[in-house]
């Protein structure tokens, strides 16, 4: 079952919210402006990744980290025989002209680009093929989505998504599963500690915020960010009263479900089975 | 005589009619409208004030089911329909990703007219090729992990009848022992 959409319903942050959480091992396509990239991934790690027409050959790839001449590049690509990224990047390794450290790094920081570019597309078809790996030859580095989440929503500048995403600024938060773990593979900046410090289902976003002299785009952006990476979520500010400030409509007491004798359940239940 | 309500809902075209239809004992009284506006390319008739769906237990205990209506301008009834209800469904339409903002739109509304009342989430249309598989819904509306989201074809009987138990199961665990 392939996992189809647009971004404008289902954004970059999102999707890769998605094969993080689930741990998802395949290829990413996504289709827009006039161009395509391609982002694969292995068991919710991020491992390779190409851009349209910006070739995802290895040397390239060194070109741009600096680690090549513009001349040695193209003399590299003249040489068509070798056009195995993993053949040539033992080839450079012995013949010193680059460290096995450098080509690691060169291949994260493009991927890396791709992906960020990503985040500043708002439209575009996308569509996931389950268990589909990049070809033997390519260099595979895994990047924890973890921190390209919470780096991608840092550059987030359109305030409608946040908006459309996080509408209720009056609710609260909390720590999902083991956030000892997460937060020590995450890099935060000192304004998102400053708001990890405040996380308790008794203070609302909008608390966190004034206590922070955060405006609500600075507090949506961080917020935004950390429910994406999957470090908090949102839960009903505790004391269960509706805090003023709810959207209206919205009744401020909830009811009570109707007390209900489990004989009548088991009795629904019955007849259900025989239908 | 008890009666016993239940709500089926869910974003436009998500499948609540259909579910109502597969399942119910009467002819739904379904208010359904041909569509004018420019939402017609997607079907042809929509619900504009609710489905009503019934089955009988015995002489004394009805459950009567209510799909609510899934055009935005009909938000207004969504309140009515859920006075007394026992617990509900949403329905969500598992190709169509452009509907996961309003679904998730549809749960906060619904949970906040009972806090405690269960329900369940239903990603409906496993049958196409496109679905969203049930596991990936929940992380995309981020759906509680107490909360069942059930794979469900809203035009099968068993799948429709496996939904409607997995909500009386959960609403059975809410209650007390007598
Ligand atoms: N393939 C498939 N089609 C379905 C399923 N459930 C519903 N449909 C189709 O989806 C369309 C919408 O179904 P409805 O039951 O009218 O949806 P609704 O939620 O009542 O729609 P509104 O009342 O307009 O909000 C119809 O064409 C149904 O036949 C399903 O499980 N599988
Ligand atoms: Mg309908």
């Amino acid at each position: 079952m392939a996992l189809k959409g647009n971004l404008r319903d289902f954004s970059t942050t999102q999707l890769l919210n998605l094969i993080n959480l689930a741990r998802k091992t395949g290829a990413l396509t996504i289709e827009a402006q006039g161009t395509s990239a391609k982002l694969f991934f292995k068991e919710g790690k991020l491992i390779h990744a190409s851009l349209g027409d910006q070739d995802g050959h290895l040397a390239n790839m060194l070109l741009k980290a600096g680690k090549l001449s513009a001349e040695q590049t193209r003399a590299i690509q003249a040489h068509s025989e070798v056009d195995s990224d993993k053949e040539l990047g033992l080839l450079l390794i012995n013949a010193g002209y680059v460290t096995q450290n450098d080509i690691v790094q060169s291949v994260k920081a493009y991927i890396l680009d791709v992906v960020y570019t990503l985040f500043t597309w708002v439209e575009g078809l996308f569509y996931f093929e389950p268990n589909i790996l990049p070809s033997e030859d390519k260099i595979t580095v895994p990047i924890n989505l973890e921190n390209v989440i919470m780096e991608g929503s840092r550059r987030l500048k359109e305030w409608e998504r946040l908006q459309d995403e996080l509408p209720d600024l009056n609710r609260a938060l909390r720590f999902t599963d083991r956030p000892d773990t997460k937060l020590r593979d995450i890099n935060l900046s000192v304004e998102e500690w400053r708001v990890i410090s405040f996380i308790n289902p008794r203070n609302t976003i909008k608390q966190i915020a004034q206590s922070n002299n955060m405006d609500d785009f600075q507090i949506r952006k961080i917020v935004y960010g950390m429910l994406q990476a999957g470090l908090v979520e949102l839960v009903t500010p505790e004391g269960g009263e509706a805090k003023p400030g709810m959207p209206p409509g919205r009744p401020r007491t909830a009811a009570p479900p109707p007390a209900v004798k489990r004989g009548v359940i088991l009795r629904l239940i019955d007849r259900i089975k025989k239908i | 005589m008890q009666t016993v309500k239940m709500v089926v809902t869910g974003p436009f075209s998500a499948g609540k009619t259909e579910f109502i239809r597969t399942i119910s004992e009467i002819d739904v009284v379904s208010t359904e409208r041909k569509i004018t506006d420019e939402t017609k390319s997607i079907k042809e008739e929509t619900t504009v004030a609710m489905d009503f769906g019934r089955i009988t237990v015995d002489e004394d205990l009805v459950l009567y089911l209510f799909g609510t209506p899934g055009q935005k301008r009909f938000d207004f009834m969504w309140e009515i329909l859920s006075e007394g209800m026992l617990g509900f469904i949403v329905l969500v339409d598992s190709v169509r990703p452009e509907t996961f903002r309003e679904a998730r739109r549809i749960l906060d509304v619904f949970s906040s007219y009972g806090a405690a009342t269960p329900y369940i989430v239903a990603a409906n249309k496993q049958d196409l090729p496109d679905a969203w598989p049930p596991e990936d819904l929940r992380i995309a509306l981020k759906i509680d992990r107490n909360v069942k989201v059930l794979p469900c074809v809203a035009t099968d009987k068993e799948s429709v009848k496996n939904v409607l138990l997995e909500l009386l199961y959960s609403i059975l665990e809410g209650t007390e022992e007598e």
